[in-house]
């Protein structure tokens, strides 16, 4: 039942959000949804529940590992977005605040899907969901990212619903029922038609690998990240993509049981090396610090996805990852917002000077920076340190060698334009704009507590967490 | 297994190969909206005892596909007063050629698949590989918001033809929720067009380009 709540408490309060009267009293909807989902997530990572194997929705191990994640990103979110939509006032906020908590709630159910078709659901409702949050500023510029964001998404949505369809004739044509369940198939096993898994594998890989911005299917991501609020950029980079990354591990493991995990593992290292190439060639040349936040997010998804194909040490790394990149991406995204709307400008053409106008932004986006390179002792570093084992382990050293030069490359370019926006004397534009948004609280502590939870990560990894991946490494991963 | 099926897969197929060679956005939609009628009769020729559930997904899908979402892009079409596709990224010949192309080489790639005894006569799979690539070749090679929306329609057609060989063991819950999601997708991508249309003053997706390196 508690899990059920983690996906109605949401729903509803997007339900009452859609019918609330007064505009400047909905947004605190958002902390207190947020609060009680918190509250449950945390309450199912301490106490997990039983989950009998042919439920389509359960709080299952992966869902333990990686949800309450999300729903401490999505806490911090709120509190920064009533801060936020009091600054917007100008805007009416029923459909963002509403589509927030649905996004919330669509969320809770992929990440605790069981079922592929399920899971497809899930994950074509929260694209829907989060088109409106996209065109909340309402520009031009905001539309045209919109429009890219569906037709590729909507693609590779359309792809994984294909997948999906092959790996139910993958049964069929093995003997079993076409359940699709992840029980069932995982139970089929070795009986699943070979070429039909196959087939189902890269569908389902490149439509997912699309939800969570891959190289060569990211092409969405920098304009959708540029042009939205940054609360919605932190909630689809640290939220969406998490639940297109369970489902390629949880395809992963039905392909591995299916008797083609090196085909698999294979094909997830070559496609997140050729995201972190990509990611780390256009940090290099990007001039916009809002779309260089969207190519360090798919560098990290190519992380993750590199953790994916390196046995158990990697998925516990990467699950680790998970964890870490979701909440210091989401400090960078809040502290890039206030940076922003200070200066009136994103690119490092028209921004300088951010540490005199907007100090306490400045200073937590450079931080962030860090932190999301890979300093210690931030969490990001201790995880992508874990990969980096793994992939020795599994005695992968070519791989190795271009994962730490691609982390070198993108530190690079990230430092050359983070620092050209906060040294220097600040434009004439950005000092009129810089006093009409001054750092107040409510923008200042959210990305201030993500950054914390960063550090409490890489310095003390609380050791129920620590189990949460354990239980799901050892799931895909059984003993010899 | 009925005679009527495979008829009626042909028929898509035709329909894929004029949406490709078609210049005017009405005989797109027209094709489109043909096409989903066939597809939406295909679930009652599958096998000879239909329950009411596969009557169900035909009614939906003949609705949905056939009228519906078609009544959607002509009123689109109206509200932007246009009716041609100009200037194609990928000509109407060229595209043809890639059609017919493609779909002869999704036939030979179906007879690399396996398929149950009971599928094996039908041309399902070719169709539906033939349309998933037509449903590309229109997406990236048309500049128009319209025939990019039917492109993206034919592809979900073509899905929704192999969805077909599962037709007896997914449960209605999973298509049902297919179905929605097409719908409400293709609503949201129309309020989208509008607002391109209204910012823009056109539907042409090539004006689109201020978001780029």
């Amino acid at each position: 039942m508690r899990d059920l709540l983690l996906i109605i408490v949401p729903l509803a309060g997007a339900a009452v959000a859609a019918l609330w009267p007064d505009n400047r009293s909905r947004p605190w909807l958002l902390p207190s949804v947020g609060a009680v989902h918190c509250v449950l997530s945390f309450w199912l990572l301490l106490v997990p529940p039983a989950v009998a194997p042919g439920m389509w929705l359960a709080f299952d191990n992966l869902a333990r590992a990686v949800l309450p994640a999300v729903s401490v990103l999505f806490l911090v979110c709120a509190f920064y977005g009533v801060a936020y939509l009091r600054v917007r006032k100008e805007r009416p906020n029923r459909v963002f605040v509403a589509c927030l908590m649905a996004v919330l709630g669509i969320l809770s159910a992929g990440h605790q899907a069981r079922h592929l078709g399920l899971l497809w659901i899930a994950t074509e409702a929260v694209t829907l969901a989060a088109v409106p949050l996209l065109h909340f500023n309402g520009t031009p510029r905001a539309f045209e990212a919109t429009w890219k964001y569906l037709l590729v998404g909507g693609t590779g949505i359309a792809l994984s619903l294909l997948g999906s369809f092959c790996m139910g004739y993958a049964s069929l044509h093995g003997g079993g029922k076409g359940d699709l369940t992840f029980a069932a198939l995982t139970a089929q096993g070795a009986a699943l038609s070979r070429p039909w898994l196959l087939t189902a594998w890269v569908l389902l890989l490149v439509g997912y690998g699309t939800k969570m911005g891959l190289a060569p299917m990211h092409t969405w991501k920098p304009d959708a990240y540029g042009e939205a609020p940054g609360i919605v950029g932190a909630l689809l980079a640290g939220g969406v993509t998490t639940v297109a990354f369970t489902a390629i591990l949880r395809v992963r493991a039905v392909v591995s049981v299916g008797g083609e995990a090196i085909i698999a593992d294979r094909t997830l290292l070559v496609v997140g090396l050729f995201s972190m190439l990509v990611a780390a060639l256009m940090l290099l040349g990007t001039r916009d610090f809002k779309r260089m936040l969207a190519y360090s997010s798919v560098e990290h998804m190519g992380i993750l996805t590199i953790g994916a194909a390196l046995g158990r040490a990697g998925v516990w790394a990467a699950l680790f990852h998970v964890w870490s990149n979701s909440l210091t991406k989401g400090a960078l995204f809040m502290s890039a917002g206030n940076i922003h709307r200070a200066a009136g400008g994103r690119t490092m053409d028209d921004v300088r000077g951010m540490t005199l106008l907007t100090p306490r932004s400045a200073a937590m986006f450079v931080t962030g920076m860090f932190a999301v390179t890979a300093l210690p002792p931030f969490g990001p570093f201790f995880s992508e340190l874990r990969v980096v084992r793994a992939a020795f382990e599994a005695g992968q050293f070519g791989a190795v060698a271009m994962f730490l030069g691609c982390l070198l490359f993108a530190f690079f370019g990230l430092t050359r334009l983070v620092f050209a926006i906060v040294d220097g004397r600040p434009r004439a534009k950005s000092r009129a704009l810089g006093r009409r948004f001054p750092e107040t609280a409510g923008i200042i502590i959210p990305p201030l507590v993500l950054l914390g939870f960063s550090l409490w990560l890489g310095l003390a990894t609380p050791a129920v967490l620590r189990d949460a991946w354990t239980a799901v490494a050892m799931q895909f991963f059984p003993a010899p | 297994m009925n005679d009527w099926l495979n008829p009626l897969l042909g028929l898509a197929i035709g329909l894929n190969l004029l949406a490709l060679g078609t210049s005017r956005l009405p005989t797109l939609t027209s094709a489109v909206a043909t096409q989903g009628m066939a597809l939406g009769l295909m679930p009652l020729f599958m096998e000879e005892h239909s329950d009411w559930r596969v009557w169900l997904i035909a009614a939906a899908t003949v609705a949905g596909k056939g009228l519906v979402i078609p009544a959607l892009l002509r009123r689109a079409m109206r509200a932007a007063h246009i009716d041609r596709e100009m200037e194609p990224l990928i000509g109407f010949v060229p595209s043809l050629l890639l059609g017919a192309g493609g779909t002869i080489a999704a036939v030979a790639l179906a007879r690399l698949l396996p398929l149950l005894p009971e599928h094996s006569g039908s041309l399902l799979v070719p169709g539906s590989l033939a349309s998933v690539l037509t449903g590309f070749v229109l997406l990236i090679g048309r500049t128009k918001a319209i025939s990019q929306v039917c492109g993206y329609l034919i592809l979900e057609n073509g899905i929704y033809l192999f969805g077909l060989l599962l037709i007896h063991s997914t449960t209605l819950l999973v298509e049902a929720g297919i179905l929605l999601d097409v719908t409400v997708g293709v609503f949201i991508i129309g309020i989208i067009v509008d607002r391109i249309q209204r910012a823009f003053d056109s539907l042409d997706t090539r004006k689109l380009t201020t978001l780029r390196e």
